[in-house]
C-alpha cells in the first residue's frame, strides 16, 4: 500500500488516533475548566445498545428544561414583588438537572443563586441569572464540539472511549 | 386514581400521571423488584430508570411525577420493594408523601434522593420515615448499593 512501510500507521488508523486523542484531550479540558465533572461519563456509561439515544435525550431534555426554568427566573425576578421562592424553586430544579447531567459550572452557579435568592438580593439574583443563561450557551456549545468529535470518531471506525 | 390508560408492554401511559417503563434485562432468576420513581422532572425519571436498568437487577418499575401520584397507587394495592422518592415536587413534595405512605403501614424501602444538601433540609425528610437519603445525583454505585441492601433485607 503506497506510504505503508510498515512502521508507520495506515492513513485511515491515523485518523482514527488523532481524533481519539483530540477527544481525550477535549474531554479532559472540560474537565479541568469544571464545565463537566465526573458524572457526564457516568452518564456515558448509562448509553449502551438497548439505549443508544440515552445521552442525546438527556441533554436535550436538560437544554429544554433549563431554558423553560431560566425564562420562569427572569419573569419572576422582573415582578413589583418577586417571589424569592419561586425563583428559589426554580434554581433548586436546575441545580438538581445541572448535576444529574455533570454540568459542575452550572451547579454551582445555582448554589450562590439560591444563597443570593435567601438574602433577596435582586441585584445579585439578577447577576446570577445573567451567568447562568451564559454557562448554559458555553456548554451547549461545547457538548456539540464533543457530539461532533463523537460522530467523526465513530465515521472512522472508532469507539467513543469512556473512562 | 386509577391505572387506565396504562399498558403493559411498557410503553404507553396514562398522560401526567403514571408511565411504566420497559421492563429491565433479566438476571440470574429470582423474585422480580417492583421499583416506583416518585419525581417531577422527567430528567431525573430516565437518569433513575436507566440507573435501576444498568444495575442488572430484574425489575418492573413505575413512575410517578408527585407524591400524591405514589401515595394513590399505593392505596390502591399497589406494593413496591423500592421507591425512590424526590423531595420538592408540586401538589405533594417528598416529605408529605413519605409520611403519608408510613402512616398508610407502607413497608416498602423508602430511599430519598433530593438536590438539598443542608441538615435542615434533608432532616425532616429521613423523619417522615426513610430508609435512607441521598444527595442528586444517584450514581451506579449508589443504585448498586440499594439494590444489595434491599436484596438482603428480603
Amino acid at each position: 500500500m503506497s506510504g505503508f512501510h510498515g512502521h508507520s500507521q495506515p492513513p485511515a488508523m491515523a485518523v482514527l488516533d488523532q481524533l481519539l486523542r483530540q477527544y481525550v484531550e477535549y474531554m479532559e479540558s472540560l474537565r479541568r475548566e469544571s464545565i463537566l465533572d465526573d458524572q457526564f461519563t457516568q452518564l456515558q456509561k448509562l448509553q449502551d445498545e438497548s439505549n443508544p439515544d440515552f445521552i442525546d435525550e438527556v441533554i436535550t431534555l436538560f437544554f429544554q428544561d433549563s431554558e423553560r426554568l431560566i425564562c420562569s427566573m427572569g419573569t419572576a425576578l422582573a415582578k413589583r414583588n418577586v417571589d424569592y421562592k419561586q425563583v428559589d424553586d426554580d434554581v433548586h430544579q436546575l441545580k438538581g438537572s445541572s448535576s444529574s447531567i455533570g454540568a459542575a459550572r452550572v451547579k454551582n452557579l445555582c448554589v450562590f443563586f439560591r444563597d443570593c435568592c435567601e438574602a433577596k438580593n435582586l441585584e445579585k439574583c439578577y447577576r446570577c441569572l445573567q451567568e447562568v443563561q451564559q454557562e448554559c450557551v458555553l456548554l451547549k456549545n461545547k457538548l456539540n464540539t464533543l457530539f461532533m468529535l463523537q460522530k467523526q470518531i465513530v465515521a472512522a471506525g472508532g469507539s467513543i472511549p469512556v473512562d | 386514581m386509577s391505572n387506565q390508560g396504562v399498558a403493559t408492554d411498557g410503553t404507553s401511559s396514562k398522560a401526567g400521571e403514571v408511565k411504566i417503563s420497559e421492563e429491565s434485562k433479566s438476571l440470574q432468576g429470582g423474585k422480580k423488584l417492583s421499583v416506583l420513581i416518585v419525581d417531577d422532572d422527567q430528567l431525573i425519571q430516565m437518569m433513575h430508570v436507566a440507573l435501576v436498568k444498568a444495575s442488572g437487577v430484574d425489575a418492573e418499575i413505575l413512575i410517578a411525577e408527585n407524591g400524591e401520584v405514589a401515595v394513590d397507587l399505593c392505596r390502591s394495592g399497589k406494593s413496591f420493594d423500592l421507591i425512590l422518592m424526590d423531595k420538592h415536587m408540586p401538589i405533594m413534595d417528598g416529605v408529605r408523601a413519605t409520611r403519608e405512605l408510613r402512616k398508610m403501614g407502607v413497608k416498602s424501602m423508602i430511599i430519598g434522593v433530593t438536590a438539598c444538601s443542608m441538615d435542615y433540609e434533608v432532616k425532616p425528610f429521613i423523619e417522615a420515615g426513610l430508609n435512607e437519603c441521598y444527595q442528586k445525583p444517584l450514581d451506579p454505585e449508589m443504585t448498586k448499593s440499594i439494590l444489595a441492601k434491599l436484596s438482603k433485607g428480603n
